[in-house]
């Protein structure tokens, strides 16, 4: 039990109590497995860190939050000591809670707004949120006897019979969107179905975000509690394939969500491409992560490996994939950035961790051609040199080319992670849904509503590849509209 | 969920087999130019099969395999009854199917099953379907009767002349397109070297040639672009683009060259299980 006062009167911020780090797996130790590096906090660890919250009267951290939770109130049941307490605020807002304590961008998100970051000399810094949501869920869910149900693990509740099997909703696509969307109307008792194309639910949590990162137990043990609240997930069932939109209209679905992601990656256009050892970053990532090609041949996923292997980007894919490579065994490997490190859009702590692990940072250039043997397997990239220009529309210096500074890079494997574009299979599939010029879907800001009625989309679909906690947060707004439809006044 | 196999015939034994699949879903939507993507088991990984044939009253999807490694190895294992853990279709885009006359379907290998799916919808659509179909021996053809049904000619070539003309498919081929100038249309389905060959024999006549390329797939769905091939000098994903293209613009080296990405790991994953089948510690 803490001793803190529960009175929400702010206080001036106490003498300087640096933030409480997470022990972490040895980065030599590591890379030699494929098991999460972050440990957690203990109990004691996340005690000292909830005291550091000084419980503002008007907090900024939940301003920075897409999903607004009550950050402030869950700390403060912590700082109670009540635990079950905190679990239930996080639950509140979040269905994903042990997801996003540890994917979140959390230094441009809840922690880049928390007050105490304004002046870290003197406070030491942010309170470690995005650990303290983490070790909540977490250790909630540890703490369950083993009888309890996976509905309790979910809600704190026992109750998982559906009470309104009459109301159907549909969610096509089975990534973080789409789960919060089946969790949060699950609860309210209507029927979710989920259809998800591949063989596991989860989306990018199981496809792109590396075990090391994200076990893929925490994403199970979630959809499970959201199976026992009555949710149904069908897998192998690809929208605008095996099912239609109208087709589930007409079947009585009263609400369809799509949440089907851009998955569809860019690649870049210079020669040489498609030479043997050029991979996508989803390839990559789905052989090892979906297709758990690191127990190869255990699992019968291969992948390629090579001792020197470049990652072409700056983004958290980039990262994944490089530390994968790594744990992988290869000897050199090189983030290959067209700016500089400061502008690179990866979460702070896997840039720091990809550095610790011995991943190479080579900025400032990007590919001109990727050079094949005779057998057309690649052996180096031709770079060229950039240096920064003024900043562009997103507020970042553009990369200029600096005319005839090229270098050359041997590399047997080249991962390219420069982003994703929209899937168009279901969206070819379904007359009558709104487009916008990138090719994504029109969607009503407030209410996740497509031009078709009855039809939502959120996630990386509407916005382009975002967050996963920005997924949520556009599938908690729909579900929120589609249970204001289904039960009015009760929802 | 899972699939189960409701019949189970060795075409060729221990090289060959037909599955037909409880797929309802799968049926109601598969067109001919189709395919699947299956898993043997929670380890498995997701391997590419098109549909050799399927019945949307019936509920079921019919697939043929050439036994080549470890994946197909152990789905040869599977038996009636048994299910399929992971089947998930239908994929790619159905092939373009209107009536235009004459339309010559060439078939090599296990190709012929997938080519067989084909010539029905063409037969369908009212057009004057040829067969063309190859093996090594007559023992070794496929769905020549089957053929039969619906083509008013089917032309076999073996290697050994045991029964049709003796040589290759493509030497039927071009025979076939020399005396007959109306063809509008040749389809090819088989190992990249035949449909390599077709395209070849088709390009002087100016003959349209559709190709189904059998690329690399994971997700199958657009996802991730291990299916890549260059086609009239563009990267297309032959999952969602395809699989079928003008054979005129595929780039088979390519093809031929990234087929081969994985040799290594698919030969030790096949040592591996054949190991374990020997001793008895696998299926």
């Amino acid at each position: 039990m803490s001793a803190k006062p529960t009175d929400t009167t702010p206080k001036k911020p106490a003498k300087r109590v640096p933030r409480t780090e997470m022990p972490t797996q040895p980065p030599m130790v590591r890379i030699q497995n494929y098991l999460e590096v972050a440990l957690g906090y203990t109990d004691a660890e996340a005690k000292a860190e909830a005291a550091r919250c000084i419980q503002c009267k008007k907090p900024m951290c939940r301003k920075g939050c897409p999903v607004e939770i009550d950050i402030k109130g869950f700390i403060g049941q912590l700082q109670k000591g009540d635990l079950p307490g905190a679990y239930k605020v996080l639950r509140d807002y979040n269905s994903l809670p042990a997801v996003c304590g540890r994917v979140c961008p959390q230094e441009t998100q809840c922690e880049g707004e928390c007050i105490l970051g304004k002046n870290p000399d003197k406070t030491g810094g942010p309170v470690c949120i995005g650990r303290l949501e983490r070790y909540v869920a977490d250790t909630f869910a540890a703490k369950l006897a083993a009888g309890d149900s996976a509905c309790l693990q979910i809600t704190g509740e026992a109750a998982c019979r559906m009470e309104r099997p009459e109301l159907k909703v549909a969610c096509i696509g089975g990534g973080p969107s789409s789960l919060t969307v089946a969790g949060y109307l699950a609860a309210l008792g209507i029927k979710v179905t989920v259809f998800e194309a591949l063989h596991e639910v989860g989306g990018v949590l199981v496809y792109g975000i590396p075990e090391f990162r994200l076990p893929k137990a925490i994403v199970r043990r979630e959809i499970d509690a959201m199976k026992a609240l009555g949710a149904e997930f069908k897998t192998n069932w690809v929208g605008g394939k095996a099912i239609l939109v109208q087709e589930l209209l007409d079947q009585g679905y009263k609400a369809v969500f799509l949440g089907v992601g851009a998955g569809l990656p860019q690649f870049m256009n210079v020669p040489g491409e498609n030479n043997i050892g050029v991979f996508s970053a989803n390839e990559y990532l789905t052989r090892v992560n979906l297709g758990r090609a690191y127990d190869f041949p255990n699992h019968d996923t291969p992948i390629f490996k090579a001792d020197n292997v470049a990652v072409i980007g700056g983004g958290n894919v980039a990262m994944d994939a490089a530390r994968t490579a790594l744990r992988l065994g290869a000897k050199n490997v090189y983030i290959v950035y067209r700016r500089t490190k400061d502008e690179m859009p990866a979460r702070l702590e896997e840039l720091e961790h990809a550095i610790e692990e011995g991943v190479q940072l080579m900025c400032l250039c990007g590919p001109l051609e990727f050079v094949g043997d005779e057998n057309k397997r690649l052996k180096s990239i031709r770079l060229q040199k950039m240096c920064l220009g003024e900043p562009d529309a997103s507020g970042r210096c553009r990369p200029l080319p600096i005319e005839g500074a090229t270098d050359e890079l041997e590399v047997g494997l080249a991962i390219i992670a420069v982003g994703t574009r929209p899937n168009p299979i279901l969206l070819e599939a379904t007359p009558g849904l709104k487009l916008n010029k990138r090719g994504y879907i029109e969607a009503d800001p407030e209410t996740g509503e497509t031009s078709i009625h009855g039809v939502f989309a959120g996630g990386d679909i509407v916005t382009g590849a975002a967050t996963v906690i920005s997924a949520m947060g556009a599938g908690r707004r729909a579900a929120k509209e589609i249970a204001r439809r289904l039960l009015g006044d009760e929802a | 969920m899972s699939y189960r196999i409701l019949q189970k015939k060795i075409l060729i034994p221990g090289q060959t087999t037909l599955l037909v699949i409880d797929a309802p879903h799968v049926a109601s939507k598969a067109k001919p130019g189709n395919f699947i993507i299956l898993r043997t088991s929670e380890k498995g990984e997701r391997i590419p099969l098109t549909i050799a044939d399927c019945d949307a009253e019936a509920g079921t999807v019919t697939i043929v395999f050439l036994v080549v490694g470890k994946s197909t190895a152990e789905l040869n294992t599977f038996e009636e009854g048994m299910s399929i853990p992971d089947f998930c279709g239908p994929l790619g885009k159905p092939t373009h199917i209107d009536k235009q006359g004459t339309v010559i379907c060439v078939g090599g290998g296990t190709g012929v099953a997938a080519m067989h799916h084909i010539a029905k919808g063409h037969a369908a659509a009212g057009n004057h379907v040829v067969a063309v179909i190859g093996a090594r021996n007559k023992d070794l053809l496929l769905f020549c009767n089957e053929l039969g049904n619906f083509c008013p000619e089917v032309l076999v070539a073996t290697d050994d002349g045991s029964f049709g003309h003796k040589g290759f498919v493509t030497e039927v081929l071009k025979k076939r397109l020399e005396e007959d100038k109306d063809v509008s249309e040749v389809v090819a389905i088989g190992p990249v070297p035949m449909m390599e060959a077709v395209a070849k024999v088709t390009k002087p006549f100016g003959v349209k040639t559709t190709v189904s390329l059998n690329s690399i797939m994971v997700d199958g769905i657009g996802m991730c672009g291990a299916c890549r091939c260059t086609v009239g000098g563009e990267t297309k994903f032959a999952c969602v683009d395809g699989p079928e293209f003008d054979g005129h613009q595929v780039d088979f080296g390519e093809l031929r060259q990234r087929l081969g990405q994985f040799r290594p790991e698919e030969q030790e994953s096949m040592k591996l299980f054949q190991h374990k089948c020997q001793c008895g510690e696998g299926k």
